[in-house]
């Protein structure tokens, strides 16, 4: 089976409710057949919206939603054949848990041997064999979360979309469920459009990774270049920790370029969004990628006022004040050699300027 | 199970379960007292004048004290031929008493009730019973007026003779026990009771039906519809609450009438003609038209508190499952509200039984329900003995209603909000 790059296309989408604000801004994503494609973003960003209009529950203002080449503006819901994890699961609580995964099978007017098998298959793909004569009212809530997804998988439908599905979850279940999930995805290849707001989520699931900010896809990628590469402050920002500093291109070329920081330092940098000289900046360092007192070279080497210092076990936060940063945070491993981190020293922060992204200025 | 919990001591050796009634007593009787006030205001103005005007139904001593000495003497009478001399005699003393007292009126009302006629005939014996001479009373009492010398009389008078009496009930039913004690229906031309009971019933049947499918959408628009629409709609369905039943009924009583509003607006757009408007008032119509429209935020509102808890992703499920918007609303939504369904059916159902005012003002004649037959005997006649009668057996025919019902959907479905 060849895979199908395009199987869900969003073009040039506008969503708007009241006619004056734009909740989704211009939107073009394509998402390949049997891909785990995440949405990420703040609440109010647009993603849940057009995860919405996927599932045919709110309909593009501009633009078309092309499923497997066909165009489906004008196909009700229940003829896209996309199934649906919704957020509160929305378990039919008067059906059994057998009722609910054959509601769409008898829907469909499968024969009930068939259904028998299907729904079989379905619950033990969930390991819930033996469930299906509970209401869902008797179901723990990571159970009745795992009957939502052997539902809206039964009927081996084309997409699944997932909304924060999730959400209503304790920290140690929604972990185990994230791997669940992920695992029903590999072995059965269905394509997955997930929603969240919980970008740990996102980097574990995901193939690739939409974030939503303002009704914009602010980048589109895997979570290692998500994480790696961001391409703007936003990004950087709602991805991971991050150092940030502001000033004002003084030195382009095309690949390094001298940022000069308020307070008058100056420190070399990666040019990522900047164009020339006297582009105003902000440049973002992860944390990890800044080490103290390393005998390796590297192009930034500054001094820093150890301001607070917080052991995490396998490592050590170490916030210091440096370059007229005064959250400038640092990630020292758990070593021998880095016993003398006490508050008030004076430490050698460096950093290669590859690791540091002249972003846009926020 | 329960021996082992009956085995558990508490630390002082006491059993656990002396021990947390000992403890929750002093509640029990804190609560007991809080409600008390509330029992003794029921007890005294709805549960005892309720159970002293249904024993009247059955009570019957008023008759039995005022001629003792006459239904002593008629207790070796078999009835079957006229009485003796010495029930004639009884009887002439026991009225001669009541007229003495002055309360020989109230006799006649009585026993008018058993059988028209006896009103004229006592009023005739008291006249006449003046110029009565000692001995030979029957004579004398059957001279008077010949139905003193039929029979049936007598044995109505002696109907009368127990405490207490089925017969309000028989009536009730348009039945009644014959002379051979038998319990028979009245001539087919009599039985106005029977229309009036299945008449009620049929209109409680359709005003719930009226009411249901009135009601339905106006509850799922309430329970859907943004904050700020769906407050207004509530304004609208609880509006009614807070203007007087009568004003209401009196509205449409203006709307319906022949020269009413209705009728004017049908004539305008030449639906009828000016010298055809139709009767919607005064009538069944009427009476269904006022009472669907009094009754419909009862079914409305226990909808609504059920509808209102529903979740919309449930209707959006089973849609993207592929049921059809139809398909996702009757196999999904409809059977969620089946708890509000039975709440305000029964609600408007019971409602509708024992309304009054309303077919009282626009029913008319044909219009009118059991409700308005108990009333005219509690003003007119004044027999309230029997509108005790119909009114317990509304009461038992609400009851089984309701034990139909918990049979059949179960009491703990029912959900008013």
């Amino acid at each position: 089976m060849s895979k199908n790059p395009d199987f869900v296309k969003f073009e040039k989408v506008d969503k708007s409710y009241d006619g004056k604000v734009l909740v989704v801004k211009d939107l073009n994503l394509d998402i390949a057949e049997g891909e785990f494609i995440t949405m990420l973003g703040p609440s109010g960003s647009g993603k849940t919206t057009c995860l919405m209009m996927l599932a045919g529950f709110e309909t593009p203002t501009n633009g078309e939603i092309y499923l497997d080449k066909n165009p489906i503006s004008n196909i009700p819901p229940h003829k896209r054949g996309i199934g649906m994890v919704f957020q509160n699961y929305a378990l039919f609580p008067h059906m059994t848990v057998y009722e609910n995964l054959a509601f769409p099978l008898r829907v469909r007017k499968i024969q009930k041997d068939e259904i028998d098998k299907k729904v079989d298959k379905a619950l033990s793909m969930v390991s819930l064999s033996g469930f299906e004569n509970r209401m869902p009212g008797q179901l723990s809530g990571g159970q009745q979360q795992r009957v939502a997804v052997a539902r809206a998988l039964v009927f081996d439908p084309k997409v699944v979309l997932m909304d924060e599905p999730l959400g209503a979850l304790d920290k140690n279940l929604r972990e185990s469920m994230q791997y669940e999930i992920k695992h029903i995805h590999e072995n059965i290849g269905v394509t997955v459009v997930y929603v969240t707001h919980d970008q740990s989520e996102a980097l574990t699931m995901s193939n690739r990774i939409a974030v939503f900010n303002d009704g914009k896809v602010q980048q589109l990628s895997s979570p290692d270049k998500l994480y790696e590469e961001p391409v703007n402050s936003f990004v950087a920002e709602f991805i991971g920790e991050n150092n940030t500093f502001a000033g004002e291109v003084t030195n382009f070329s095309k690949d390094e370029c001298k940022v000069k920081l308020s307070n008058g330092s100056e420190i070399m940098a990666n040019p990522i969004s900047v164009k020339a000289n006297g582009d105003r900046t902000t440049v973002s360092l992860r944390p990890e990628r800044a080490l103290i007192n390393t005998k390796d070279k590297m192009d930034n080497n500054f001094k820093g006022k150890i301001e607070e210092v917080i052991y995490h076990g396998d490592h050590t936060r170490v916030r210091i004040d440096l370059l007229g940063n005064k959250e400038f945070i640092l990630k020292v491993p758990n070593s021998s050699a880095n016993m003398d981190i006490k508050m008030g020293n004076q430490i050698n922060v460096s950093w290669n300027s590859y690791d540091a992204r002249a972003l846009d200025p926020k | 199970m329960s021996s082992e919990t009956q085995k558990i001591l508490t630390t002082d050796g006491i059993p656990l379960e002396v021990s947390l009634k000992k403890a929750e007593r002093k509640n029990k009787i804190k609560a007991f007292l809080l409600v008390t006030p509330l029992l003794l205001f029921l007890l005294i103005t709805y549960i005892f004048p309720i159970g002293d005007m249904l024993m009247r139904s059955i009570d019957d001593k008023m008759v039995t004290k005022m001629l003792p000495k006459t239904f002593k003497a008629m207790e070796t009478w078999d009835g079957k031929e006229l009485p003796p001399e010495e029930v004639f005699e009884a009887f002439y003393f026991d009225y001669k008493k009541l007229i003495e007292e002055k309360t020989f009126g109230k006799l006649s009302t009585q026993l008018n009730y058993t059988k028209n006629g006896f009103k004229s005939i006592l009023k005739k014996l008291q006249r006449k019973m003046k110029k009565f001479e000692d001995g030979n009373y029957k004579e004398q009492i059957m001279e008077v007026h010949s139905r003193w010398a039929n029979v049936e009389y007598w044995r109505a008078i002696k109907e009368r003779a127990p405490n207490y009496t089925s017969a309000k009930y028989l009536k009730g039913i348009d039945m009644y026990k014959n002379e051979d004690g038998k319990i028979v229906s009245v001539a087919e031309d009599r039985r106005v009771h029977r229309i009036l009971w299945v008449r009620t019933l049929e209109v409680a049947f359709f005003v719930t039906v009226l009411c249901f499918l009135m009601g339905y959408p106006i509850a799922h628009l309430l329970a859907t519809l943004p904050m700020k629409y769906s407050n207004l709609l509530m304004i609208c369905v609880l509006l009614p609450f807070w203007t007087s039943l009568l004003v209401r009924t009196a509205s449409w009583m203006i709307l319906l009438q022949q020269q009413g509003i209705v009728n004017d607006f049908f004539v305008m757009i030449g639906l009828v003609s000016d010298d055809a408007r139709p009767e919607m008032m005064y009538n069944k119509t009427g009476t269904y038209v006022a009472m669907t429209q009094i009754l419909l935020p009862f079914m409305v509102l226990p909808l609504y508190s059920v509808m209102k808890t529903i979740s919309p992703s449930l209707m959006r499920a089973g849609k993207s499952l592929g049921g059809t918007p139809f398909i996702a609303f009757w196999k999904v939504y409809f059977p969620l509200t089946i708890p509000g369904i039975g709440a305000g059916c029964l609600l408007v159902f019971i409602l509708a039984i024992g309304y009054y005012i309303t077919p009282a003002l626009v029913g008319g004649a044909s219009g009118t329900l059991i409700s308005n037959q108990i009333a005219f005997h509690m003003k007119s006649t004044l027999d309230w003995s029997f509108a005790s009668a119909m009114g317990l057996m509304l009461l038992s025919g609400v009851l089984a209603i309701y034990w139909v019902y918990n049979k059949l959907v179960g009491v703990d479905n029912i959900k008013l909000g």
